[in-house]
């Protein structure tokens, strides 16, 4: 039923736009699966990169580095979105105040800053307080430049909604916290799941600042393919990207499901 | 009182982290700015402009001319903002459909369809940013695909262009566009188109008059996302672009981590940079503000 | 509460010497196995961490992990500015009991003279290749590069690199490294912009992708770069131009305040072995530093043009480091060149 939502063209663009970003993502599959060393010329079916990802001499590197990029992404972004829903609240709902401004920019700065510099200027600021670097600094800068992405979208999200649902609810003598965790946080959730979405990626797939602030013997993913890279692309690169990409379809798959067992609609 | 001690509450993890961790290193690199160059990166603790002259004014190729406008870095920040203003509208354009798209889905495949957006982005940029390159390069897929159907005679020159480094941002950077902008079309309410609809309103002028206003924040949101980074962008420009010009992104690159090891210029090109974007968001947030 | 303290002070002291060691290299620059051969042999256990260009490592090193690392591989130029801001430790022949196995000609080199803080990793060339089957003349001179024929032009790969691209530039006009000569500086600067148009891109980690692909039909590349091109299937040939060539060396060196400074020799002493020298040479396809290879090597890399230079050609240089005035003058070139 075309009803008042529906506009012609938007199906279009919006299947045009997947084709544009799934066909580079096809290219690595195919590769991923080159029988010859390059990533750009064709010499047959292999399995073999599989095989040298799990069993070869990198393996053991590659599946750390898998596995720390993704515990830090997964920390940084929940920990990132909880801080940003609270900056969010108190900006947007309530009247204008004193400093706002200032925290506006403040939440935004990581964003302002250009990676390479924050980078430097981090590692910099650890070793001059004698923090030693290694996992939890990687992790404590990731929850910092993460936080601006996932407040703007919930940010915009609360935007939308008028402060009278909380005052509906708080006249029908709800505490503070039950209008909060029964009221404004279900109308807030796309905008927190979009948050947090955002953080997720941009910590999985950061590398200049992971780079310049990690410990000795440590990885992340983005860091140990740069590094691999400099020898040249080889298709076992390809390999591990298709899968992350395989790992990334299974959650979509449990994310339905879950969605599906406790979904009640609107 | 109690709303303002809530409030101080609410907004102190993120003073806190963001405080600690990035104003006091980004202060920190205020200061570089005004140091003295170390022989091949660092700095000595000495105050000097030679960081600021070296990006404004510019003494000849030997340093020994009189003193004249140094137009070569404002370029370089002009040809960026252009870049990453094109990358913006591009993601625009695509990206409000496609969220609109999404957010007007049915409740129960809204959630796919916002994976099927990002998943992609679990592959890592450099590797998606080379399979890219591969598929547009003059004997690659796309060329081969449209000589197939006779559409063009000879291949599309594609690397190397600023329509490739275009793509390149927009690839980078689109679910950054879409996501925002997905969060306030959801909660759009629908009885202000029907309303429209009721007196008679195209669906274009309901898209231009109302939806379009109700859902700015996401918009702006969405923009703010995409253009920053894109101003910072160097692997995009670079391995699409051929890397034949600087952009800022590379240009602050070089002083960190290439061989000139100009530690204070790269502090000086960000501060500039810094204060180019505080500017807009200050607008922005005074914009905000004002119409409360 | 003391009873405790004494034995959780014991727990809390570091394990010494004994057993470690922290190597800060490139990525996928060393076999695994002669790692884990390293490590039967001496029982110390290895981490190497990475880095992905000299300079990133300098400013890491400069930014606060000196002191956490053992060993780095630095190259040759970048040995001479770690000597000068006083990063390196130094080694006695007697400690170095290897050092014999280095071959002669590397003993005494302009960045490290009599090897007192580094010993030799890989050495290769940095020159450019050209795929036959577009160009088919001779390709004997660095014209090719810097001011193409016809068929090269817009399709030429340049390495995004600062001394390679000065270095090879100088050498075609013949001018000398690091010259203060301001006419000979202004040349160099006219004669690169002139050249630009005809380059298709600037990248050093796709030198090898982009002749394969065809994207570029001549390049700036390293040899081992283009002994993997023409493994790929690239109809590449690697040139050793008259003007000369750029020689550069990849070498361990022995890092200041290095927490296991006995480990780091034993593994530089390990890595002068014959056979060790091998199996890296094997892995990079470059050159050992080292004499008496020649029978643990694989044929493809004993036998690749890439690695047997004709004889006749002009000799390669090393890049050289500019005092802070010179390079002052050739970062002007280079940004001037890109900008």
């Amino acid at each position: 039923m075309k009803g008042v939502r529906h506009y012609p063209g938007f199906m279009a663009v919006t299947v045009g736009c997947l084709v544009v970003l799934y066909a580079p993502l096809i290219v690595v599959m195919a590769y991923s699966f080159n029988g010859s060393n390059s990533i750009t010329q064709w010499g047959g079916f292999s399995l073999h990169w599989y095989t040298q990802v799990f069993t070869g001499p990198e393996a053991p590197r590659f599946g750390q580095a898998a596995r720390n990029s993704l515990t830090i992404a997964a920390l940084a972004s929940t920990t990132a979105t909880l801080i940003a829903t609270a900056a969010a609240i108190a900006m947007v709902q309530g009247a204008p105040f004193r400093g706002k401004g200032a925290t506006f920019a403040l939440i935004n700065l990581p964003l302002m800053v250009p990676e390479i510099v924050t980078a430097v200027a981090t590692l910099i600021f650890f070793s001059a307080i004698g923090l030693t670097t290694g996992y939890f600094t990687i992790l404590i800068a990731h929850i910092a430049f993460c936080i601006p992405f996932a407040y703007l979208p919930i940010a915009a999200r609360l935007e939308g909604i008028a402060p009278s649902y909380e005052a509906a609810a708080r006249d029908l003598y709800a505490t503070r916290w039950q209008a909060f965790r029964l009221v404004l946080l279900p109308l807030m959730m796309p905008g927190v799941a979009a948050g947090w979405l955002l953080a997720f990626i941009i910590s999985l797939d950061d590398f200049i600042i992971t780079n310049f602030v990690k410990g000795a013997g440590i990885e992340t993913l983005p860091t140990a393919i740069f590094g691999a890279v400099k020898q040249g692309i080889k298709p076992n690169i390809m390999a591990i990207s298709t899968l992350m990409l395989a790992v990334s379809i299974l959650f979509v798959t449990l994310a339905w499901f879950i969605n599906r067992k406790g979904h009640r609609t609107p | 009182m109690a709303d303002t001690r809530r409030r101080t509450l609410l907004l102190l993890p993120t003073w806190a982290v963001i405080g600690v961790l990035m104003l006091i290193p980004v202060l920190l690199m205020a200061v570089y700015s005004f140091l003295t160059k170390e022989f091949r990166g660092g700095v000595e603790w000495q105050f000097s402009l030679a960081a600021y002259d070296q990006f404004f004014l510019t003494r000849g190729l030997f340093g020994d001319e009189p003193a004249a406008i140094e137009w070569t870095y404002i370029n370089i920040f002009w040809r960026s903002i252009w870049q990453a203003a094109l990358a913006t509208l591009l993601c625009l354009m695509i990206g409000f459909p496609t969220a609109w798209f999404i957010a007007t889905r049915p409740p129960s495949s809204r959630a796919i369809w916002l994976f099927l957006i990002t998943v992609p982005y679990w592959v890592n940029l450099l590797i998606r940013t080379v399979s890219l390159k591969f598929l547009i390069r003059d004997n690659g897929p796309l060329n081969e695909f449209l000589i197939a159907l006779n559409l063009i005679d000879n291949p599309l020159p594609l690397v190397n262009t600023n329509l490739a480094v275009q793509l390149g941002l927009f690839y980078s950077y689109l679910p950054f566009m879409v996501l925002p902008i997905y969060a306030a079309v959801e909660r759009y309410d629908t009885a202000l188109s029907e309303a429209a609809a009721d007196l008679y309103a195209s669906r274009w002028t309901t898209l231009r008059e109302i939806i379009l206003p109700v859902v700015k924040p996401g918009i702006v949101a969405g923009c703010i996302l995409v253009f920053v980074p894109s101003l910072g962008a160097f692997l995009a420009p670079d391995l699409l672009g051929g890397a034949k010009t600087f952009m800022i992104g590379s240009l602050i690159d070089e002083q960190f981590r290439g061989s000139q090891g100009n530690w204070p210029f790269g502090a000086a090109v960000s501060m500039v940079l810094m204060t180019l974007v505080l500017i807009v968001l200050m607008f922005h947030a005074r914009a905000q503000g004002s119409r409360r | 509460m003391k009873r405790l303290l004494i034995p959780a002070l014991l727990c809390a002291t570091p394990a010494f010497a004994e057993g470690e060691l922290k190597v800060y290299h490139w990525f996928e620059y060393i076999p695994q196995e002669l790692v884990d051969k390293f490590t039967a042999e001496t029982g110390i256990a290895v981490t190497i961490d990475t880095y992905d260009s000299n300079e990133s490592m300098l400013a890491s090193l400069k930014a606060g992990k000196l002191g956490q690392y053992d060993v780095a591989v630095p190259a040759d130029f970048m040995v001479g500015i770690m000597a000068a801001d006083g990063m390196l430790d130094s080694f006695t022949p007697e400690e170095m009991t290897n050092l014999g196995n280095v071959a002669p000609q590397w003993l005494d080199v302009p960045f490290d003279a009599g090897r007192k803080h580094s010993i030799p990793y890989q050495w290769g060339t940095t020159s450019f290749s050209v795929n036959r089957d577009v160009y088919k003349g001779d390709i004997g001179s660095l014209g090719i590069i810097f001011n193409p024929p016809d068929e090269l032009k817009g399709r030429i790969n340049v390495l995004d690199s600062q001394n390679e691209v000065l270095v090879l530039g100088s050498l075609y006009l013949g001018i000398p490294q690091c010259s203060t000569d301001r006419a000979q500086l202004q040349a160099l600067n006219d004669m690169l912009l002139v050249a630009k148009p005809h380059w298709a891109s600037f990248g050093s980690d796709i030198a090898k992708d982009v002749l394969v692909s065809g994207d570029a039909a001549a390049g700036m590349i390293y040899n081992g770069f283009s002994a993997k091109a023409r493994a790929e299937g690239a109809n590449v040939e690697y040139a050793y131009p008259k003007e000369g060539h750029v020689v550069w060396m990849d070498n361990v060196v022995l890092l200041k305040d290095a927490p296991n400074r006995e480990n780091a020799i034993r593994f530089m002493n390990f890595l002068l072995v014959p056979e060790n020298a091998a199996a890296v040479t094997n892995y990079a396809a470059y050159t050992a530093g080292v004499t008496g290879v020649e029978p643990f090597l694989d044929d493809a890399i004993k036998n690749s043009p890439e690695n047997n230079p004709p004889a006749g050609i002009t000799p390669g240089v090393f890049a050289q480091a500019c005092d802070e005035a010179t390079q002052k003058l050739y970062d002007a070139v280079w940004t001037n060149l890109k900008k």
